[in-house]
């Protein structure tokens, strides 16, 4: 279990004010100059070695991410950094804490990061519905403006640093980099094709970063405290701490900071209170949010909670929002409400993944109540692997993977539901 | 040429916000890829699409078009790519040295088959009433990758139609989302008019408030829709393509020459689709060029009529061609006059001024609009810098000309050029949305007598710029000081540096597809069309013979003896003694000289109606009966006549370079502004007026500049 003075996130629950100075008081803004003194090579190899991959789902590592952008403008375009605030992923929360309780460490963070990848300005994209934690942003970053931290000469350091708070609209598809960056352009937010990759042309057509909020708000005390002590957390890959949105059915569904690695059953029962009806109860986990494939309670016995022991149980940590079902649900339901989501956020610009986020959807629909054939079962994945894959962007696969996780670890219990149907209609047809 | 497309193909959001992206460098090495096993050097730029044709992979698309951004949306083009986890959109993946790519594995089709797959789930299987059966991409691509068996159970989407004007057909449950009509109302017409509203599988295409379309160039949408959703209109329901003669042949709806496909079945023209030209008229054409062809069937001049009484009535060649006989009686050559008009081929003016010749006429005039053009000089009558030059420019002064409704398909070149090579545009003339950025100088002839003389802020513009082009329109020429404005451009091209060895940015642009070729055949008169005009209300001036002359005021003529030749009864009718019915361009092979001077070869698609016949076997049939023979007796023997006049005519579509010299009138240039001629982009010739197509959408185009309810 993570000790107290590992902890990054130390007003993650809002027991402190947001404010500046309490955020001073909790180490926040503690010697920047210094840190952005050593220069921004050395900004990017601490980050590389701490270990750090993006909080944002696809644990890209970090560093390396800053580590592309160009060292000088060749021909005149300044470069951005991106902080993408638009969590939308259904089951993760913990963006809007670190908003609502911590927004120093984001404003600290986007300077830094900035600085390293000698940003002119950072955009914070910050998703529609959040608009109280947008404005506590907008006061932040006036807070951090204020004690000339930012702007001109930002912190004393001779850097000139700008942070602007952008609200979103409300689509899922605009927490997607490249679709984030159309939206703050002013575009209909659809996902670009890459290559050009955003660090050659992002936003505004000049070299771009976009990195989710948790890992923009680490990285000050990864650089304050030491990337060895980030990377000695966790397991070798998987290191440093992450916090856990966990809800659903457990006694007391929370955000949680934890150690990367952490095994399933003991994040729930240490910080969740358990399964509601005890661990026996469970049915299964979501363990990174929506767009993972779910597990069934046999591999949740025993499984970790980092990037790479997912992956090898065929799921994800994605944002490492863990959604617990207990035995009272209509599983096939679930994946079904989740298909729904997809089809409904889905942009609409690819082939596949406009056309078969529907088809699986009413599909799904119909397994839920066992309106179906078998063969439609394996009709369906057949059809989530024309889509894995054949996208633009992930949205395509995000769609996929609940319904194959689900035909892999469930499909008895579609077959049964369609059995029991059929039963239903030869009952009636007598 | 490959370079050049390649370039045109990229995403154009990245289009002027990132010089480095995009822009080929001609020194960079050419990529090596290896093809289905097959090693392929591309040029620098190429995408991986474009190296798989050249490696003579064919890769099935609906989204990608050559001439447009690319979108990577269809997914169909997908490709197998060694060491990428996921087949690659091979139209959006730029060609990078050393790829393995595989075109034809297991992967590769049971990807595009699911792609194509998810296209049919929701696309109808109304091809028996689909208008684009026979030609549809969606169809062929089926027959390739279909399943053959539908797994679809649940219901299909339905989307409702949406107005898009009277020339495109909607039906949008058919529509695919390719998002080409999207990127074209953008990128080439320039007018932002389609666009994509909802998202995920409710995505629809419109226009933004279900307005019509307003774009000149909106039918390329027909052409460019991979399916059947939209459509042409006139065209809707009436034929299918296989049962469709096609002949390709050259527009003449203005001055361009677009390359033109003209479909028929059997006498009657069913529709008119472009043909390709890189340096004419790339794939596009104007919805006059396309829609007009209405025309050829209402108004037509079927038989030959004599006036008696006061009014025309039916008669035969015979008794026509005696009546001509008679009105010319007593008539010496100095009292004839011919004037020429707008839509003629080279061999019906040639056969035109030869028997007027042989009557002894000395006033042959073919300069229609009043336009103070200079035979002296053919470089003083072309667009000298040429159609494809324009994207070589980087300067481009437009004076007294609205080129989009004068010259659509240059005006999409002057678009291209403003986007992709950044071209800058100043105007002097009245101000009109060209649909791209223009720096207005001033609606004042007499600041080109200011720049001249280097008080003028565009002289600076014009000596800065390393290839300056100016396009004169005929709304300057035609004024009274029209040949001191000539005179002046000159001056001020060969002051600013337009003429140099490689370079020639004096342009002319005519707005009549024959002028060019009149001038060449030396159709002028001292005085012109005006001093003509006059003498025959004077009365010196005592017959006249019209060919398809319709844009001048007849009324002049009311005293003199006048024979009107022509298809259409138009204006030159009104005022005719004796009404000779000829062919329309679709109805008779011919040679036509485009703005540049490029000769091009147009072939009859269909026959004239009732009595009407070719000009040239009128004017040989006629000159019989006059007494005055003619030495040719087919057309092939004319055509020689013609090649031996003038030898350039065998050179068949080749970019003329006219030697520069001296041209125009030295003189004072008036202030005031300039007057534009062409009021009515849908009415500027017989055929566009008689056209109900036409009608229709200039009645809209007039309703949209009246006020409305929800103006202010």
């Amino acid at each position: 279990m993570l000790k107290d003075q590992d902890r990054i996130f130390t007003n993650i629950y809002g027991f402190q004010s947001w404010g500046i100075d309490a955020a001073m008081k909790r180490g926040d803004w503690d010697g920047t100059k210094d840190i952005l003194a050593k220069g921004q090579d050395w900004i990017i190899d601490q980050m590389k070695e701490s270990g750090l991959r993006g909080r944002g789902g696809a644990g890209f590592p970090t560093g390396v991410k800053w580590s592309f952008m160009p060292k000088e403008s060749k021909d005149g375009r300044p470069s951005y950094l991106v902080i993408n605030a638009d969590e939308s992923e259904p089951g993760t929360c913990k963006d809007r804490e670190i908003m609502r309780h911590d927004p120093q460490k984001l404003v600290e963070g986007a300077l830094i990061a900035g600085y390293a990848m000698r940003a002119k300005a950072a955009y914070i994209y910050v998703r529609g519905e959040f608009y109280l934690e947008a404005e506590r942003l907008n006061a932040a970053v006036a807070q951090a403006y204020e004690k000339g931290f930012l702007g001109k000469n930002a912190c004393g350091s001779g850097y000139d640093f700008d942070v602007y708070v952008h609200r979103g609209a409300g689509a899922y598809i605009c927490g997607e980099e490249t679709a984030l960056i159309e939206s703050l352009e002013g575009k209909k937010g659809q996902p670009r094709l890459k290559p050009p990759f955003p660090a050659n042309v992002g936003v505004f057509g000049c070299p771009t970063t976009v990195n989710n909020v948790e890992s923009i708000a680490v990285a000050p005390t990864i650089l304050r405290r030491g990337a060895s002590w980030f990377a000695g957390l966790g397991r070798p890959n998987n290191t440093g701490t992450k916090i856990f949105c966990i809800s659903g059915h457990v006694n007391t569904p929370c955000n949680v900071e934890e150690e990367m690695g952490i095994p399933l059953r003991e994040l729930i029962e240490k910080h969740a209170g358990g399964v509601r009806g005890g661990w026996d109860n469970l049915l299964a986990v979501i363990p990174g949010g929506s767009s993972v494939p779910l597990l069934p309670k046999s591999i949740c016995d025993d499984v970790l909670m980092d990037f790479d022991s997912l992956k090898e149980v065929k799921s994800g940590l994605g944002t490492a929002a863990v959604i617990v079902m207990d035995k009272t649900t209509d599983i096939v339901k679930a994946i079904a409400r989740l298909s729904y989501f997809y089809k409904h956020e889905s942009c609409g610009q690819c082939t596949p993944c406009r056309e078969g986020t529907g088809w699986m959807w009413r599909v799904m629909e119909r397994l839920a109540v066992g309106q179906a054939e078998k063969e439609e079962i394996d009709m369906l994945l057949d059809v989530t692997k024309q889509v894995e894959g054949h996208t633009i962007c992930a949205l395509g696969d995000a769609a996929a993977w609940p319904i194959q996780g689900l035909i892999r670890h469930f499909r008895p219990e579609i077959e049964r539901r369609i059995d029991v149907y059929h039963g239903r209609q030869i009952e009636a047809a007598e | 040429m490959c370079i050049m497309v390649a370039r045109s193909r990229l995403p154009s959001k990245f289009d002027g916000e990132s010089p480095s992206v995009g822009r080929c460098n001609r020194e960079e090495p050419m990529p090596k890829l290896t093809i289905d096993g097959k090693e392929i050097e591309v040029a620098p730029g190429s995408t991986v699409l474009q190296a798989c044709e050249e490696a003579g992979a064919e890769i099935p698309r609906f989204c990608y078009h050559e001439r447009l951004s690319i979108a990577g949306n269809c997914r169909m083009c997908l490709v197998e790519m060694e060491r990428s986890p996921k087949p690659i959109a091979s139209c959006a993946m730029p060609a990078g040295d050393g790829m393995v790519i595989h075109t034809n594995t297991p992967q590769v089709k049971k990807a595009r088959e699911g792609v194509l797959e998810f296209l049919l789930i929701n696309h109808p299987l109304d091809c028996p009433i689909c208008d684009q059966g026979g030609e549809c991409d969606l169809q062929d691509e089926t027959m390739a990758y279909g399943r053959g068996k539908n797994r679809f159970d649940e219901n299909k989407r339905a989307v409702t139609e949406k107005n898009m004007g009277p020339l495109v057909k909607t039906i949008m449950t058919r529509c695919i989302h390719c998002t080409r009509c999207i990127r074209f109302s953008e990128e080439v017409a320039g007018t932002t008019e389609l666009g994509a509203i909802y998202r995920g599988e409710n995505m629809q295409i419109t226009t933004f408030l279900e307005q019509a379309m307003e774009s000149e160039l909106q039918g390329n949408v027909i052409d460019l829709c991979p399916v059947g959703a939209l459509t042409s209109k006139p065209y809707a329901f009436n034929a299918r393509p296989w049962e469709l003669a096609k002949t390709e042949s050259i527009d003449v709806m203005d001055a361009v020459g677009s390359n033109i496909r003209i479909d028929t079945r059997g006498r009657q023209v069913m529709r008119i689709l472009p043909r390709n030209h890189d340096d004419v008229n790339e794939e596009w054409i104007s919805d006059k060029t396309r829609f007009a062809y209405d025309g050829l069937l209402k108004s037509r001049l079927d038989r030959p009529y004599v006036k008696k009484d006061g009014t025309l009535v039916e008669a035969s060649w015979v008794e026509a061609f005696a009546a001509i006989n008679t009105g010319l009686a007593g008539l010496d050559g100095t009292q004839i006059a011919g004037l020429v008009g707008d839509l003629n081929e080279l061999e019906g003016m040639y056969a035109f001024r030869e028997l007027l010749k042989g009557l002894g006429a000395t006033r042959i005039e073919a300069r229609q609009s009043g336009a103070a053009y200079d035979v002296s000089n053919r470089a003083s009558y072309l667009f000298n810098s040429g159609i494809a030059g324009i994207e070589e420019a980087d300067f481009c002064l437009l004076v007294g000309t609205n080129p989009r409704h004068e010259a659509t398909i240059v005006n999409a070149r002057i678009l291209k050029s403003t986007r992709h090579r950044g071209l800058k545009v100043s105007n002097i003339g009245p101000a009109h949305d060209l649909t791209y950025p223009v720096e207005q100088a001033g609606d004042d002839a007499a600041i080109l007598a200011d720049i001249l003389a280097g008080k003028h802020s565009l002289a600076d513009r014009l000596q800065a710029a390393k290839r300056p082009m100016i396009i004169v329109g005929e709304g300057a020429l035609a004024r009274q000081d029209g040949a001191h404005i000539l005179k002046a451009v000159h001056d001020i091209a060969e002051t600013f540096g337009l003429i140099t060895e490689d370079w020639n940015g004096f342009n002319v642009l005519p707005t009549a597809a024959s002028r060019v070729g009149a001038l060449d055949l030396g159709l002028v008169a001292p005085g012109g069309v005006r001093g003509i005009l006059d003498d025959a209300k004077a009365g010196t001036v005592k017959a006249a013979f019209l060919l398809g002359v319709d844009e001048i005021d007849s009324s002049a003529l009311q005293d003199c003896f006048t024979v009107y030749i022509g298809s259409h009864g138009d204006h030159g009718v009104r005022h005719a003694d004796v009404v000779l019915p000829a062919a329309a361009y679709t109805e008779k092979s011919g040679l036509y000289i485009n703005m540049e001077g490029r000769v091009q070869m147009g072939e009859r698609a269909n026959f004239p109606p009732g009595d009407a016949r070719e000009d040239w076997t009128i004017f040989r049939a006629l000159s019989d009966v006059l007494g005055k023979t003619l030495p040719f007796d087919s057309f092939d023997a004319l055509r020689a006549a013609l090649y031996k006049e003038l030898p350039h005519l065998m050179d068949i579509d080749s970019l003329p370079k006219a030697a520069w010299g001296d041209f125009g009138e030295p003189g004072d240039i008036a202030r005031g502004p300039i007057a534009l001629p062409i009021h009515d982009f849908y009415q500027t010739n017989p055929i566009a007026r008689a056209s109900d197509t036409m009608a229709e959408c200039s009645a809209l185009k007039r309703s949209k500049g009246e006020a409305t309810g929800t103006h202010g």
